[in-house]
């Protein structure tokens, strides 16, 4: 009796180190230093990178890596406030793409969690055999620079002074700026009801506009309420059309008897710079053969902008908007340094784009 | 008249009356005495004057007016004076006095001269060239903020900075008078003033330019890039667009499409765009399309 109360004490000591060890992590770290295969060494790498250990990430890697560990860190963990600072690492898919006896190469698919959803990374890293061991190659990252200099930024700006509150009954006011949803169109996708369109700043003065739909049932009845959340720009200058889309989940086209539209706008201060240029657009397929729109964003101002989130709208043959889809890019967009984005496009609605037009919205941290 | 029912006598029965109901007694049993004070039909808002009070001793005096309500001990069998202070706000006021009975009386007060004006001009701005577009409302109220009944004549003085000036004039129904305006071809300030007597409110509103007209792009290659240059953007009557107002370019080439939201500055909107092989531009402001143009040697 005594031997068997021994027995099971050990047992259960044994069990809760395994458990303990597993939950801390001991099982990638075993992976890591055993790295017997490419895709264990990619694996043990992104497990590091999840686990904010850049130096020991850095330590693994292989040494004719055209990298140091600053650039590393920076190609990794972002810089200058951009999206990829406020990120972190959820999961990596690695499947292996090419591999002999010495080397590899290795597809990676980082996700990372972000506050407005998760950006996909996809890289293909070399792997190299270093002993009994595989080690990744991590390229040289490419930090375009500009050369020193003055850039002159004279766009306009406006501030708004309102109503002072202890004025009369009838005292001025500044109007709020008139905006125009200029199409809708209410769809149905998947597990889901879309209302999209666009809408256009007709005044004069900037505007803060949020675009509102209810779905109303035969008897007049409101099914659901939603706004665009995200799905717009929401600071229009004059004259500037935004695309907005409306996700309904969990309701089907078919209740839907009328929509309601309620675009708001209020009057804010704004200015006009930094202008971004999108260049190079084209509809293709990414690294995992999905439908994107790709191209080039060019902040042609003189200062970085922090977070750029790219907004596109597709139009069909007659000129309707069919679908509007948006992507974060997770860099900060340095002056004058191309940075490339891809925006998801759905299978079918890719078959029936005939052109489309990309807006960009964005955000710097010291004109916020 | 005596009061029949004197609402000491009523209150004093012990039994438990709502507040509310008491006094509805007190008032209708003072209603049957009205032809004990002498009340002037009408007065003006604030002025003082005086009720004749019949009788000896002394007597709870009641004003129930529109915004308050006066109570105070008076001597009966002389004159009461009403302070002008009680009786600034219009409508219709009720005096009660209960001495051995109740006495009450009605008269009403009404508004004096116009004082002040509450002039809504809107919108504050306007596109040029727009039927309808502005709306001047103004109401007419006298040094107490009573809205005055009376008929008076407004006039609606407007002077625009690109025109001529002109008047009209509206009379005023009920304390509001309006009076509906095209905005003008040219843009600018426009102040409306309206005035009554020696009373003025003025207003600004902005005319600003409308819809883009006749947008036009001109090119300048320069070795593998091209500047797009508007001409100086203006609406159908010729008004400048405001700077900051987007315009957006679209260029397509052999490497894809590429847009460009640049904002007018100095009346011209302006941007550089790179060029591989042929390329179609083409500029728009707003839902207004422009010309289009075709770079690499088929300008």
């Amino acid at each position: 009796m005594k031997w068997v109360l021994v027995c099971v004490i050990t047992v259960a000591t044994v069990a809760l180190v395994a458990i303990a060890w597993f939950q801390s992590g001991g099982l990638q770290q075993h992976t890591m230093f055993s790295a017997v295969t490419p895709e264990e060494a990619v694996q043990a790498l992104m497990t590091e990178i999840q686990a904010h250990d850049y130096e020991k990430a850095y330590a693994s890697l292989d040494r004719t890596s055209d990298t140091d560990l600053a650039s590393f860190v920076r190609d990794i963990a972002g810089s200058d406030s951009s999206l990829r600072t406020y990120s972190s690492l959820q999961s990596a898919d690695v499947s292996p793409l090419h591999a002999d006896q010495d080397q590899a190469l290795v597809r990676v698919r980082m996700t990372w969690s972000s506050a407005v959803g998760s950006l996909d990374d996809v890289r293909d890293l070399r792997v190299h055999r270093d002993g009994s061991v595989w080690r990744v190659v991590w390229p040289k990252p490419a930090f375009a620079t500009v050369p020193p200099q003055v850039v002159a930024v004279n766009y306009l700006s406006w501030d708004v002074i309102g109503r002072n509150t202890s004025q009369n009954w009838g005292a001025q006011d500044v109007e709020s700026p008139k905006v125009r949803i200029t199409s809708m169109n209410a769809i149905s996708r998947p597990g889901r009801v879309v209302v999209l369109g666009e809408i256009e700043n007709e005044d004069t003065v900037p505007a803060y506009v949020n675009v509102n739909a209810t779905l109303l049932k035969a008897d007049g009845n409101p099914i659901e309420e939603e706004g665009s959340f995200d799905l717009i720009s929401h600071i229009l200058l004059p004259k500037q059309v935004s695309p907005y889309r409306i996700d309904f989940p969990d309701v089907r086209i078919d209740a839907v008897k009328s929509v309601r539209m309620d675009a708001r706008a209020l009057l804010v201060p704004a200015s006009a710079d930094p202008v971004i240029a999108v260049e190079g657009q084209t509809l293709g397929k990414d690294a995992l053969n999905r439908n994107v729109l790709k191209g080039e964003l060019i902040n042609e101002s003189g200062r970085p902008v922090n977070i750029a989130q790219v907004l596109a709208a597709y139009y069909d043959t007659s000129g309707k908007v069919i679908w509007v889809s948006d992507g974060y890019v997770d860099q900060a967009l340095m002056p004058q340094v191309p940075l490339p984005f891809a925006v998801d496009i759905p299978d079918d609605v890719a078959a029936r784009i005939k052109t489309y037009r990309v807006i960009v919205n964005h955000y710097s941290r010291a004109s916020s | 008249m005596k009061a029949s029912t004197p609402c000491y006598s009523l209150c004093k029965d012990g039994t438990r009356l709502a507040w509310s109901c008491l006094l509805a007694i007190c008032v209708l049993a003072a209603q049957a005495n009205a032809a004990d004070l002498r009340v002037p039909a009408i007065v003006d808002a604030d002025r003082a004057f005086s009720i004749s009070l019949d009788g000896a001793g002394e007597a709870t005096f009641y004003l129930i007016g529109p915004d308050h309500v006066v109570k105070r001990t008076v001597t009966l069998g002389g004159a009461l004076q009403i302070q002008s202070s009680d009786v600034r706000a219009v409508g219709r006021y009720q005096v009660i006095v209960c001495g051995s009975s109740c006495s009450s009386a009605t008269f009403d007060v009404r508004a004096t001269q116009p004082a002040h004006i509450s002039f809504f001009l809107h919108p504050s701005r306007v596109p040029v060239s727009t039927p309808g577009s502005i709306d001047a409302t103004a109401f007419v109220f006298d040094q107490n903020f009573n809205l005055v009944l009376i008929p008076s004549t407004v006039a609606f003085q407007v002077h625009p900075t690109n025109g001529t000036s002109f008047t009209r004039q509206g009379s005023t129904r009920l304390g509001v008078t309006w009076i509906r305006m095209d905005s003008t071809t040219k843009e600018g300030r426009v102040q409306v003033t309206a005035a009554l007597r020696n009373v003025q409110e003025a207003r600004v509103i902005q005319q600003v330019a409308s819809e883009a007209c006749g947008l036009h792009i001109k090119a300048l290659p320069n070795g593998d890039s091209v500047t797009l240059e508007t001409d100086p953007v203006r609406d159908c009557s010729g008004n400048a667009l405001p700077d900051g107002t987007v315009v957006s370019f679209t260029k397509v080439d052999h490497a894809g499409k590429s847009t460009v939201d640049t904002p007018i500055k100095k009346g011209i909107a302006r941007v550089r765009l790179s060029v591989h092989g042929s390329a179609q531009i083409s500029v728009a402001c707003g839902v207004v399309l422009g010309n289009e143009v075709t770079v690499n040697g088929k300008l």
